[in-house]
């Protein structure tokens, strides 16, 4: 049986500036789903996605990914899973080469795997002909693709996505969004957010929302607007949390 | 693998940013240049006579020109001589010409010299149980026939050596003096030349012999001097650039995904070490090499490298490895990239101002000779000097490379504790 891609189970969390942002928050997210997390400004998404990442560590509870729990510095949760935040996070300095070269060290893969991934990444996402020039010199667009090639060179078996195609073209966001559904095609479990409703129709088949650090609506996005009896996400999202898309 | 290839990012991120290279190599090779350059002239007014001072004799009799030969022979000083001048123009000249100083010598002043040693002379026959017409002879005591103006941009060793010098002078001019009234109460005679030279000379001569480990003569000179601390300097001024890396990395996205991916972040740190410490090497050799082979083209004395090329090497490695670690810490702790720069190099400065680099520490004030061990610098520049200045080998520095090792490892235990802290590592 293959374990919960996901399993979030009595999580506690506080900063020390704000008590109790999470109190005993429970998620399950099955391998294989494209996982769209929501919620207004300031509802705690960047936190859980932090603390499911391993970034910021928990009072607690457990958080189990594929399996595996999810403890700080935990080298095997850490190999399961890729991370695409939203700030660019690459060197700006280097080429989308020698980037891919380094983070793929980074991720455990050896030499040869790298420059084979590396060319599979720079065909799939248009970046052969830039491959060689420094990334600080690219538009907006192609940096949202090195952003996402690095996050996913590892072939990781699960993927965080932060606001993976703000500030882009909508070419460069057809494109990204094609190949995330090719990369959960293949197996990859998709773990999403982004203001961008339109696109999370379009990607997510699970959504939950998130407000004051609870879980007020977790199903299919069908089921949801079934439920609920709206029309859209924005609308199924102004009538649950009582508060604009932003 | 992981850290080969954070080797390679590190080094290409250094190699693209051109004012960084700039800062760490050509920065540091102007700066000993351009020190060497004015020290080493400096350096020779304390051991030859080049101190300009102009000479205003007032005084119409002998004694004050055979002062101003002995003042002359003393060697330390290229004397210009004044006439029908007035103080104002004389203040004036001194600091326009960028001159020492300037000796006066009052109208009374030969008569006031003749008369103290008749004095003198009257006083010792009379303990000999001597008759003598010498002690009759009054005459009012006036301290202020000589005078001493000086530019207040002297130095105050300088200032003390031109005052030893002067007084030293005076003492001869008036032991001769003495010694003629003597011979002339005694002979009635004036005291002959020849004998006059042979009572006054010393044949006890002064030889300066320059501390060395194993006996041998060095070259002391101001690139002998300077090269080490100003290498040294240039090691840890790294900081600048590694302390603002750390920093530029921690505040990227970057860094977020580093401590997402399973590899511990101290291998960036490594890796920041290995490649820093093959920097401050660089830095060493460029330095060293341009100090023995391109400053004897342009006029200052050439590098002697020491004998033991073995030993150079390690306390070379062990001084960057101290800067790297400093570097290091300060990057850990900064919040911002401003931080880093700016405490970074004003700490170094201080550093180097109380580890000896710019005063000797023997020179300095109690309080901070003892703070001066607290220096890295001090460490890095005691163990140089054993090999540059005293002709030392390894053995004879071992103790030094070890404390500079020491506070390597106290640095690298506080950036990991301050990494663990923030939950980085």
């Amino acid at each position: 049986m293959i374990p919960p891609a996901i399993q979030i189970t009595n999580l506690c969390f506080n900063y020390s500036d704000q008590q109790n942002l999470f109190t005993g928050l429970n998620l399950t997210v099955e391998a294989g789903d494209r996982f769209g997390l929501f919620g207004p400004n300031g509802a705690g998404k960047t936190s859980l996605m932090s603390l499911m990442t391993g970034l910021l560590p928990f009072h607690e509870g457990s958080i189990h990914l594929l399996g595996n729990s999810v403890e700080r510095n935990d080298k095997n949760a850490k190999k399961l899973f890729g991370f695409v935040p939203q700030d660019f996070s690459f060197y700006e300095e280097l080429t989308p080469k020698e980037n891919l070269e380094f983070f793929g060290a980074w991720s455990g893969l050896g030499k040869r795997e790298i420059e084979q991934r590396s060319n599979e990444l720079f065909n799939i996402l248009a970046l052969e002909p830039v491959k060689n020039k420094a990334v600080k010199k690219f538009s907006g667009g192609m940096k949202r693709k090195v952003n996402l090639a690095i996050g996913v060179i590892h072939n990781p078996r699960l993927l965080f996505l932060d606001e993976p195609t703000v500030g882009v073209d909508i070419e460069t966001r057809q494109e990204i969004i094609a190949y995330l559904k090719r990369l959960n095609e293949s197996g990859t479990t998709l773990i999403y957010t982004s203001h961008q409703l339109s696109e999370a129709e379009e990607l997510c088949n699970k959504i939950a929302l998130i407000s004051n650090g609870k879980i007020i609506a977790f199903d299919t996005l069908n089921n949801l607007l079934q439920e609920h009896g709206k029309q859209d996400l924005e609308d199924l999202f102004v009538h649950l949390t009582g508060k604009a898309y932003e | 693998m992981k850290l080969w290839a954070t080797i390679q990012k590190d080094i290409r991120i250094l190699f693209r940013d051109k004012t960084g290279l700039l800062l760490m190599f050509a920065m540091p090779v102007l700066l000993v240049l351009v020190v060497t350059g004015i020290q080493n002239n400096s350096f020779d007014v304390t051991h030859k006579s080049t101190l300009s001072i102009i000479v205003w004799n007032k005084d119409t009799g002998s004694i004050s020109r055979e002062f101003v030969d002995a003042l002359d022979s003393t060697g330390l000083f290229h004397l210009s001589f004044y006439r029908n001048i007035n103080e104002e123009k004389l203040r004036n000249d001194i600091l326009k010409k960028n001159m020492a100083g300037s000796i006066i010598i009052n109208n009374g002043f030969s008569q006031q010299i003749l008369a103290t040693s008749k004095q003198t002379a009257g006083r010792a026959l009379q303990s000999f149980g001597l008759e003598s017409d010498t002690t009759g002879t009054a005459f009012s005591t006036n301290k202020n026939h000589l005078k001493f103006y000086y530019n207040p941009a002297l130095q105050q060793s300088l200032k003390a050596s031109v005052e030893g010098s002067v007084l030293s002078a005076l003492q001869i001019i008036q032991s001769q003096e003495v010694l003629k009234q003597l011979y002339f109460a005694i002979n009635e005679a004036p005291l002959p030349d020849s004998l006059k030279k042979q009572l006054l000379k010393s044949d006890i001569g002064l030889e300066a012999i320059p501390l060395t480990s194993n006996g041998q003569a060095t070259n002391l000179n101001a690139t002998q001097h300077n090269v080490p601390s100003w290498t040294i300097f240039a090691m840890f001024f790294i900081v600048m650039s590694l302390g603002a890396s750390i920093v530029r990395e921690k505040l990227s996205g970057a860094f977020i995904r580093l401590r997402t991916l399973p590899t511990n972040y101290y291998i960036s740190l490594l890796s920041k070490q290995i490649t820093y410490l093959t920097v401050t090497f660089i830095q060493a050799v460029l330095i060293f090499t341009i100090g023995a082979l391109v400053f004897p083209l342009i006029g200052l004395p050439a590098l002697q490298l020491p004998g033991d090329i073995g030993g150079l090497i390690l306390v070379t490695l062990a001084c960057g490895w101290c800067a790297v670690s400093y570097a290091l810490c300060v990057g850990v702790f900064a919040k911002t990239q401003e931080q880093a720069s700016a405490f970074g190099a004003v700490s170094i400065i201080i550093l180097s101002l109380i580890g000896g680099l710019m005063v000797p520490d023997f020179i300095m004030p109690q309080g901070f000779k003892s703070l001066s061990s607290l220096s890295p610098l001090h460490w890095c520049l005691q163990a140089y000097y054993g090999l540059f200045l005293q002709n030392g080998k390894l053995g004879n520095v071992a103790m030094y490379i070890l404390f500079i090792i020491i506070i390597a490892v106290v640095l690298q235990l506080i950036v990991l504790l301050q990494l663990k802290r923030k939950r980085f590592i």
